[in-house]
């Protein structure tokens, strides 16, 4: 065995990322330990988002580094295509990454049980039966044992959110990113989604959040990402951020929230 | 995950063979190369690609070749051993149209003599037995039998239309032409003919109403129906006053002649017999003159000369011998014309024209629904040969669609633009462009740059070229339908583009195009039709070779269109049942029901 050396588990470097010549994220820099709950807020606009994005390659960053356990997205030269070492080295990075959406995405075609075996299957080749009991387990975890022979449509967005996250899980990431996992949801089912993430949390699941949920944020998040105009305005402890911002900007961002319990 | 695999592998082979005739049509490439090319990249595809040139290749080897494959080595001395053995017991061979499937196929051989005709229209050249026994029969596969009987070698026909007879020849579809060729200076200096078996004149007939008709000069200003491109035609057309009327068969025209279309027809004197006598009741007039000399000559592949001169041998033989006579006698088809020809001063005939008596006491027009009825149950075997051609094309050219249009529209969705750009320009040009127009290009024109197509894979890959550029759109509105973060969350889970196009989109689109596909499939089925025009006798065909040989357009019409509603039925029934099957994650829509 090799000495331990303390290296965070996901380290972004001096980001740059624009859409026609408009800049969304600016020179973005970070770094995140394994087992951290690590929530991004931050206006509409700000790009959570496409910072989040960036981290699985499905945006492909102008400039700078993304390291995530161990696998390394760079690109030195906005003005050189990304060639396909980078985007196979993007889809390496997707294996190791699993992703939940705002949207509710699971494929309509599946139930959900073949929805969560179907990655493990055709990526990693595992045999059916080894997915099949994977995905069980999975779902019992969320909570949705019963309803695995159900099609997507049957089920309520909490539930359906539930089983992206097994759906993601079922890969078997180092990190799990979430996009606004809890927007398109009735208020009701926002917390069965919030109570998935805080278990994986305990289990020491690495997690990043874009959230609005901001007693989530508070309550659950190792710590904050405050964001404003493409820029990482505040990182700070949870409580921090809440009850003493040190930027102006974050004080004014987290005043829209005063008078809402968090 | 075995059938993903074969199914890449052949939609690769689709490919390469569409690659290989799109890159020969541009650049003069003749197959072999291609499959070499292939070759060198990647082993699996090559495989297939080799198979099908080979297949290719066997369907057309050169007739003047005299060197075999082993294969076709093996094939012939079979036929040769069925030919010893009816040979010796003395026995005439006995065909049935069912050896019209896809003879054109059949390689050339010594063994065998392969000759075009036109079964359409084709009494009393060529003509099925009206025995029911399916026999091909008619004076000049009577000759053709005596030469073949005479040569050792097996009579092998190819259908046709008439007015691809000679194309055909050429193209190398068969050893000769039959079916009136007419000897004419023009026509010699282009073909090689035979000495003439037979000299006809023309027969001009008129219907009773038309009292003033008695001789050729009086149809200066009337409408007079001729076949095209035929000795009539020019005859009439040097008269310069004439209304003339031209059609490709003859029962057309006397069907107009009857209807009043037309005031008189202009035909050679066996078809004018054939078709004109049994209708004498229905008005009907003979004119008694006589109309020019037409010689009548077999078409000879210029590639063969040593056969031409057996053939002649032949002839000449028949003629002296009075086996020639007897045979043009026995179809009522002796006259002075021949005589002279002949040399034999008897311009009377000797016996009775049997087959002409029995062919118009056949084909009296039948009284009482129940002799109909039989007629139709008697068309049933061959016309469900043609259905069943019908089907094959149709089926093998909608595997080769879908097939096609589903790499067509992936390429053009999800691949690099350059990609994209060709299968938006493949699209546009085939579905810009008649499909005839392409069959005709496939069949006859790419042999001249070397790609020689059997009939039945001509049709084939016409059509399925020509439904791929259409099975492309539906399988692009398909995956529009299929809203993006599908695309997204798939590649999110590891899958690469290709993966998640494969199992998450394309099983989504399916079911959005399956009604459109199915719509495409029914017209296929009857867009099938147009193959008749490279040789092949499909359902449609059928249905003019039954319906001019009984002159029974009407009836043979809806039989044929109950056949083709019959076909297409059962594939709307199937494309309904998984189309509810594919939507059962989706809310009961009541629509969906029906």
């Amino acid at each position: 065995m090799t000495v331990q050396q303390p290296q965070p588990l996901i380290e972004v470097s001096h980001l740059w990322k624009s859409y026609d010549g408009h800049p969304v994220l600016k020179d973005i820099s970070f770094s995140i330990e394994e087992g951290d709950l690590v929530s991004i807020i931050g206006a509409s606009g700000c790009g959570k988002t496409t910072l989040l994005r960036c981290l699985n390659g499905m945006e492909i960053l102008d400039k700078g580094r993304v390291t995530i356990a161990g696998v390394t997205l760079e690109r030195k030269n906005p003005e050189d295509r990304p060639g396909r070492a980078f985007h196979q080295k993007a889809h390496k990075l997707r294996t190791e990454v699993g992703m939940v959406f705002q949207s509710l995405n699971l494929f309509p075609h599946m139930t959900v049980c073949q929805n969560i075996m179907l990655a493990p299957m055709i990526v990693r080749k595992v045999s059916r039966d080894e997915a099949e009991s994977t995905a069980l387990k999975l779902l019992e975890k969320v909570g949705l044992l019963k309803h695995r022979d159900r099609y997507p449509y049957h089920l309520s967005g909490g539930q359906q959110q539930r089983a992206a996250i097994a759906r993601a899980l079922a890969m078997n990431p180092k990190v799990m990113l979430y996009d606004e996992p809890t927007s398109s949801l009735d208020p009701a089912l926002v917390e069965e989604v919030l109570e998935v993430m805080r278990e994986l949390d305990r289990e020491g699941m690495t997690q990043i959040v874009v959230t609005h949920e901001m007693r989530f944020a508070r309550n659950a998040s190792d710590y904050i990402i405050f964001m404003e105009r493409g820029e990482i305005v505040e990182i700070s402890d949870e409580d921090e951020i809440f009850l003493d911002p040190k930027d102006e900007r974050t004080r004014k961002f987290l005043g829209q929230f005063v008078g809402r319990d968090f | 995950m075995k059938n993903t695999r074969y199914l890449t592998t052949v939609l690769f082979a689709l490919l390469a063979l569409a690659a290989a005739g799109l890159g020969g049509a541009a650049f003069g490439q003749v197959p072999e190369d291609a499959a070499a090319a292939v070759a060198e990249t990647a082993p699996s595809e090559a495989v297939e690609q080799q198979g099908i040139a080979d297949e290719s290749a066997a369907a057309t080897v050169d007739s003047t070749e005299n060197s075999q494959s082993g294969e076709d080595a093996e094939a012939a001395s079979d036929e040769a051993e069925d030919q010893d053995a009816s040979a010796e017991e003395e026995e005439e061979e006995i065909f049935t149209d069912a050896d019209f499937t896809d003879v054109s196929a059949v390689p050339a051989s010594p063994d065998i003599l392969r000759y075009g005709v036109d079964l359409e229209g084709g009494l009393p050249y060529f003509l099925d037995s009206w025995d029911g026994s399916g026999r091909l029969i008619g004076f000049e596969q009577e000759i053709i039998e005596e030469i073949c009987r005479r040569l050792r070698r097996k009579p092998v026909p190819v259908q046709i239309g008439w007015d691809k007879l000679i194309p055909g020849l050429e193209r190398g579809l068969y050893d000769m032409a039959c079916e009136g060729q007419e000897i004419t200076p023009e026509h010699e200096e282009v073909v090689a003919f035979t000495v003439p078996y037979y000299v006809t004149g023309l027969q001009l007939c008129t219907h009773e109403r038309n009292r003033d008709i008695q001789r050729l000069a009086d149809v200066a200003g009337r409408r007079v129906g001729v076949l095209k491109a035929s000795f009539s035609y020019d005859l009439l057309a040097e008269m310069g006053n004439v209304r003339i009327a031209t059609y490709e068969t003859e029962v057309n025209g006397f069907d107009d002649l009857i209807n009043g279309r037309l005031d008189a027809v202009l035909f050679d004197q066996p078809v004018a017999l054939y078709y004109g006598k049994p209708r004498e009741a229905e008005g009907i007039r003979f004119i008694d003159e006589e109309i020019g000399a037409v010689k009548y000559g077999f078409v000879v592949d210029t590639r063969q000369p040593e056969l031409l001169e057996q053939i002649n041998a032949i002839l000449m033989d028949m003629r002296e011998s009075g086996q020639l006579r007897a045979i043009l006698e026995r179809w009522g088809l002796w006259n002075p014309q021949t005589a002279k020809e002949f040399g034999d001063p008897d311009i009377q005939p000797r016996t009775e024209p049997e087959m002409l008596n029995a062919w118009v006491e056949h084909s009296r027009p039948i009284s009482g629904l129940r002799a109909r009825i039989d007629r139709y149950i008697s068309f049933l075997p061959m016309m469900g040969r043609g259905a069943l051609l019908t089907m094959e094309v149709s089926i093998l050219a909608m595997v080769l669609a879908i097939a096609l249009g589903f790499v067509l529209a992936t390429i053009r969705v999800y691949a690099p633009w350059p990609l994209a750009m060709l299968s938006v320009l493949y699209i546009e040009i085939i579905r810009g462009t008649p499909v005839l127009i392409q069959l005709y290009f496939i069949f006859y024109g790419l042999p001249a740059i070397g790609i020689k197509l059997s009939p039945l894979v001509a049709g084939v890959v016409g059509l399925g070229l020509n439904y791929a550029a259409y099975e492309a759109e539906n399988y692009r509105a398909g995956f529009a339908s299929v809203p993006h973060t599908q695309m997204e969350a798939a590649l999110s889970l590891g899958m690469t583009r290709w993966q998640a196009i494969r199992h998450v989109i394309a099983p989504q689109a399916f079911r959005i195009v399956l009604p459109p596909v199915t719509n495409d499939f029914i017209s296929l089925l009857k867009d099938s039709s147009l193959v008749s025009v490279i040789t092949l006798v499909e359902l449609t065909k059928t249905y003019g070779l039954l319906a001019t040989k009984y002159y029974d357009y009407f009836g043979t019409g809806i039989m044929v269109a109950v056949i083709y509603l019959l076909l297409g039925l059962p594939f709307v029934r199937l494309a309904r049942y998984t189309e509810r099957k594919l939507a059962v994650h989706l809310p009961s829509t009541p629509n969906l029901r029906r």
